[in-house]
């Protein structure tokens, strides 16, 4: 194994199929037209020296390293900067190219100080590489003049010269060390697009400077990493890579983050992580991260990580530490007694979405073929389900039908109830990349998010209020139906034109005009019917959504009338168009489609269907049970009922996560077996009998599947820390209760899964390692995956309209409950929190801080970070207030990324009418001052604390 | 919300969805609907619900869980 080095090419690839041919030093190359000479040199092997080109970003032009000859042309120009034309003849070396860089370099070194051998980029500079390949062997100038890299020059005080900046938690920024090519404020534009930095000064006086001279920590600086990674030299380096040194060898990897599903290289000394290096050839990132993935990685060996099996009879009790074998077979005794006294159906389990595919598609094995039921469930439940309801019933199939290089080719964007700047950066970054070439966006959230206000970017905000939006979609419907711009020949070609006649008739009914409907939704008409136009007559329509669609009572309606929309205005089927629910969780696409859900095998098939069951019956020798299991909303209501009495939780944190805590710690309190499988124990272990330690993702191979339908590997850096693969915990707690499941790698459990799923007929590690990933539907009639569904008709035959009525959610505001909840996310905290807060992240976010209007705060006598107490229906917290327009009068915002604040205690049991997922988004509360934590948020923590006390195995001899 | 309330109150949600289609459609696309995504428990309570009047439910639903009802074995509860 060694160190993965991707080519740097100098410059970004042409996207040109017009072919150019030309010379470069004796060879013939021919490349795409719009390459830049050294690019075209690089791709016949010759590396011309360079400094301030990347090809992560544009040309720039400024160090002059990179200068040619060119026959007959005058001078020497940048190779950078200069394109490739038909019949150049090139030469990149003699005699004057040499002593020009010379020149070039021994002025940079002038000024550079020479601690090479204690720099911490000592083997990866290459300010050093350059010096080397000119052969710079003296510089003539010395370095006692005018510098940037001493404190002091002639006993004076140096005033060029500045401190290291050690404020940002995972990269130091040492100015002494800057050659100021820019590539570090080129990147944060061109790649992350936040324009965070810029060069202040002029001449020599030239500088690095985040936002205005300030700190980096205390700047706009998102700390994706993208500077890091463009810089030359040692002046903005990893801190990991400071304390360890370089890393030696590296391994491709998957982000275990959102589910953007970034390519990583982990790169390694021995087993010991140095930093996490987002991989150019990842076909989802393209080389870019965000600060969750590329510096967020610390939890995997955090203090707190439970690494030793723990049991106790009573949640009461403290943990005992135990050996493996005791955990597995006092779990097994426990839910096989279960089902003796309450029935098979009374235990179940929930699957992970953190975890692999592997993982996944072995528990949810185990509860339908070892419990002999379907109670399997998965976190999409409370996320994305509606979504796999509303596709599936327009399209045929759940899946979003895009890739994101589809961003590319989009002209007009929409984004519902999603923030990607918080929740998916990455794509983020792409998508900002697309609108700062002139795409549209269109940004329908009852937030002025951060999609909004990005720079160089310019959105038509539709601020609606929350539980609105099937009455905002439909009203667009109405002015596409009314204003005649639907597309009808394809509607005629691809959907069914009498369920469409149906729709377009109940769409443009005069009550479901934006003018009628405004009253409901907040939105100025004149700009909804300006969106309604853009969307439909722009080129390209994409829409985007995130939660804020699904987790309503209507997220299912929503959902149907998102797909009837793009199928209205014909934007499905090609690239840069399309529905692209994004996707929350590393694995949530693939944990749906493994069969999480209780009704359905894998491949999204019904349990019910006796030819598909059958199969599965085959393949795993056993019967079984053709009824849908339980939902966890279901589950949560049959434990209180007293019929549910055990359950497997895999990686999820369904206490903090899911809605109405209250409710949930009454059901989980009421099981008389609850075995959590973490790495931490989570707000859900307070209540749990058994604890099985988990393994992080850098413990074991396996897959991930991302937001577009990306099947990635997963690949083993170190070994478990607590001995076993999640895979393997899984088997050995099956093999205790009776139920063998033999597998030697993960590869075998992919084999099975490809050999049951039609979708994932041809997929295998061997395709996987070939290929770097792949798009399901892959089998035999698309052996190398599917980028873009529906292309010569739907999955479904006919694309399906369904009418999307607006039914107002039974939460309602009123005298007591006036104001809005809705949650959202924060881009320095993932979910819960359990990894996040266990890293430096909290210096972004160490707290859940309630978004609130002036307007509103006023009336209350709120001031910025005041405590304030928040009340619903379903109980109270307490949080601290900021005070902010981003929200509408009427409406507060809150995060639910600490345990400490549980937001769900305010969020009620309302759902989603068609998959009972819950309704987060809105929620009636009422909000007054306060002077701290409510009495509930001391009760729960006390008992957290009671609930976690251990006794060590030594202890109990 | 005890169990049948908190039934009765999730099928009527399904029915008005469907409320906007049409009698003719809704019935049998409330009954497909719990047909598939109903636990037996839940199945068996609803129309244990039913049979004790079905009091609180939408006609549509009402008439989709009847014709539900007599096309469905449930296995017994174990």
């Amino acid at each position: 194994m060694s160190l993965i080095e991707e080519i740097d090419f100098g410059t970004p690839a042409s996207k040109s199929t017009t072919m150019v041919t030309l010379t470069i030093d004796g060879n013939e190359v021919t490349v795409p037209e719009g390459t830049s000479i050294m690019r075209a040199a690089m791709d016949a092997g010759h590396q011309i020296p360079k400094l301030c080109a990347t090809d992560m970003v544009d040309a720039f032009g400024s160090c002059r390293l990179c200068v040619v000859e060119i026959e007959g042309r005058a001078g020497t120009p940048a190779s950078c900067t200069t394109p490739v034309v038909n019949g150049l003849v090139v030469h990149t070396q003699s005699e004057r190219l040499k002593k020009l860089r010379k020149g070039v370099m021994e002025l940079y070194i002038s000024d550079h100080p020479l601690d090479c051998l204690t720099c911490s980029a000592n083997g990866d500079c290459e300010l050093q590489d350059m010096a080397g390949a000119v052969g710079l062997r003296e510089v003539r100038y010395g370095y006692e003049g005018e510098n940037h890299v001493f404190a002091k020059s002639n006993g004076e005080i140096n005033a060029a010269w500045m401190p290291k900046d050690e404020s940002n938690p995972y990269f130091t920024y040492d100015p002494s060390k800057c050659i100021v090519c820019s590539r570090c404020v080129r990147a944060c534009e061109e790649v992350q697009g936040t324009f965070a930095l810029t060069i202040s000064g002029r001449g020599f006086d030239s500088r690095v400077s985040p936002g205005m001279s300030e700190s980096f920590l205390g700047s706009e600086c998102v700390s994706c990493g993208a500077c890091v990674q463009a810089c030359p030299t040692a002046t903005l380096t990893e801190k990991s890579v400071i304390e360890i040194g370089q890393p030696e060898h590296s391994v491709v990897t998957t982000c275990a983050y959102c589910g953007v599903g970034c390519a990583f290289k982990a790169e390694m000394r021995g087993e010991e992580v140095v930093r996490m290096v987002p991989y150019k050839d990842g076909k989802a990132n393209r080389g870019h991260s965000c600060v969750k993935g590329r510096f967020a990685w610390g939890y995997t060996n955090h203090k707190e990580r439970i690494l030793k099996p723990m049991i106790r009879e009573r949640i009461e009790d403290p943990w005992r530490e135990v050996s493996w074998d005791e955990a597995f077979s006092f779990a097994a005794a426990k839910m096989r007694g279960i089902q003796k006294k309450y029935g098979r159906d009374a235990i179940g389990g929930i699957t992970s979405s953190r975890c692999t595919n592997e993982e996944t598609y072995l528990v949810q094995k185990l509860i339908r073929a070892g419990f002999g039921n379907n109670n399997v469930d998965t976190c999409a439940r409370v996320c994305h389900s509606p979504t796999g309801y509303g596709l599936a019933t327009t399209f045929g199939t759940s899946a979003g039908t895009q890739d994101f290089d589809s961003v590319e080719d989009t002209d007009v964007v929409i984004i519902i109830g999603a923030n990607p700047a918080s929740a998916h950066p990455v794509f983020a970054s792409r998508l900002k990349k697309r609108l700062r070439q002139g795409a549209k966006l269109i940004v329908i959230d009852p937030r002025r998010t951060e999609m909004v206000e990005s720079p160089h970017v310019k959105a038509l905000h539709l601020p609606l209020v929350p539980g609105t939006n099937v009455a905002v979609m439909t009203a667009l419907a109405h002015v596409i139906v009314t204003e005649g711009l639907v597309n009808e020949a394809f509607v005629r070609e691809r959907c069914d034109w009498s369920e469409f006649e149906e729709w377009a008739a109940f769409v443009a009914q005069p009550n479901n005009s934006p003018e009628a409907t405004a009253i409901l939704t907040g939105v100025d008409p004149k700009t909804l019917r300006e969106a309604a136009r853009i969307y439909a007559t722009g080129g390209n329509g994409a829409i985007y959504y995130g939660l804020g669609v699904t987790e309503h009572s209507q997220g299912s309606t929503t959902v149907i009338a998102i797909a009837n929309l793009a199928m209205a205005t014909g934007n499905i089927g090609r690239s840069g168009v399309g529905v692209n629910p994004l996707r929350g969780q590393n694995n949530v696409q693939g944990s749906c489609d493994m069969g999480s859900f209780p009704h359905e095998l894998p491949g999204y098939r019904h349990i019910a269907g006796d030819a598909v069951r059958e199969q599965f019956e085959a393949m795993w020798d056993v019967k079984l049970n053709p009824e849908p299991g339980l939902r966890i909303p279901n589950m949560f209501d049959a434990a209180i009922e007293g019929t549910f009495m055990g359950l497997y939780v895999q990686g999820e944190d369904i206490l903090q996560s899911d809605p109405n805590t209250t409710h949930v710690v009454a059901a989980l309190s009421a099981m008389e077996c609850v075995i959590v499988h973490d790495l931490f124990l989570n707000e859900t272990a307070n209540y749990a009998h058994v604890f099985l330690p988990g393994s992080s993702f850098l413990e074991k191979d396996g897959t991930f599947t991302n937001a577009e339908r990306r099947i990635q590997r997963v690949r083993k850096v170190m070994s478990p820390k607590n001995g076993m693969a999640d895979w393997e915990v899984t088997i050995a707690l099956a093999k205790a209760m009776g139920f063998e499941m033999n597998y030697s790698h993960p590869s075998e459990i992919m084999d099975e899964i490809a050999a049951l799923t039609p979708t994932f007929a041809g997929v295998s590690y061997a395709k996987l390692d070939e290929l770097g990933s792949v798009q399901w539907p892959c089998n035999e009639k698309a052996p190398e995956g599917t980028p873009v569904m529906h292309i010569d008709g739907f999955v479904r035959g006919k694309g399906k309209f369904v009418v999307t009525e607006y039914v107002a959610t039974d939460e309602r505001t009123g005298p007591r409950f006036p104001l809005l909840l809705t949650t959202g996310r924060i881009l320095s905290q993932y979910n819960v929190g359990a990894q996040t807060r266990r890293t430096d992240n909290v210096v972004w976010h160490a707290e859940d801080r309630l978004e609130i209007h002036p307007h509103d705060a006023e009336q209350r006598g709120v001031r910025d970070g005041d405590w304030v107490r928040l009340t619903s229906r379903a109980g109270e917290t307490t949080l601290r207030a900021e005070i902010t327009d981003r929200v509408s009068p009427g409406v507060v915002c809150t995060t639910f990324h600490h345990p400490d604040t549980q937001a769900n205690v305010i969020t009620t049991d309302y759902s989603d009418w068609a998959t009972n997922c819950p309704e987060y988004k809105v929620t009636a509360v009422q909000i007054s001052p306060s002077n701290g934590p409510s009495d509930w948020q001391k009760s729960y923590d006390a008992q957290a604390r009671q609930s976690r006390r251990i006794v060590p195995a030594e202890a109990a001899e | 919300m005890s169990s049948p309330d908190r039934l009765v109150y999730m099928a009527n949600q399904i029915g008005t969805f469907f409320r906007s289609q049409g009698h003719d459609k809704a019935v049998p696309g409330i009954a497909d609907h719990i047909r598939k995504f109903w636990d037996p428990r839940m199945k068996r309570a609803i129309f244990a619900h039913l049979e004790a009047g079905g009091a609180g439910l939408e006609p549509n639903v009402l008439e989709a869980l009847k014709a539900l009802k007599q096309t469905t074995s449930l296995p017994e509860a174990h």
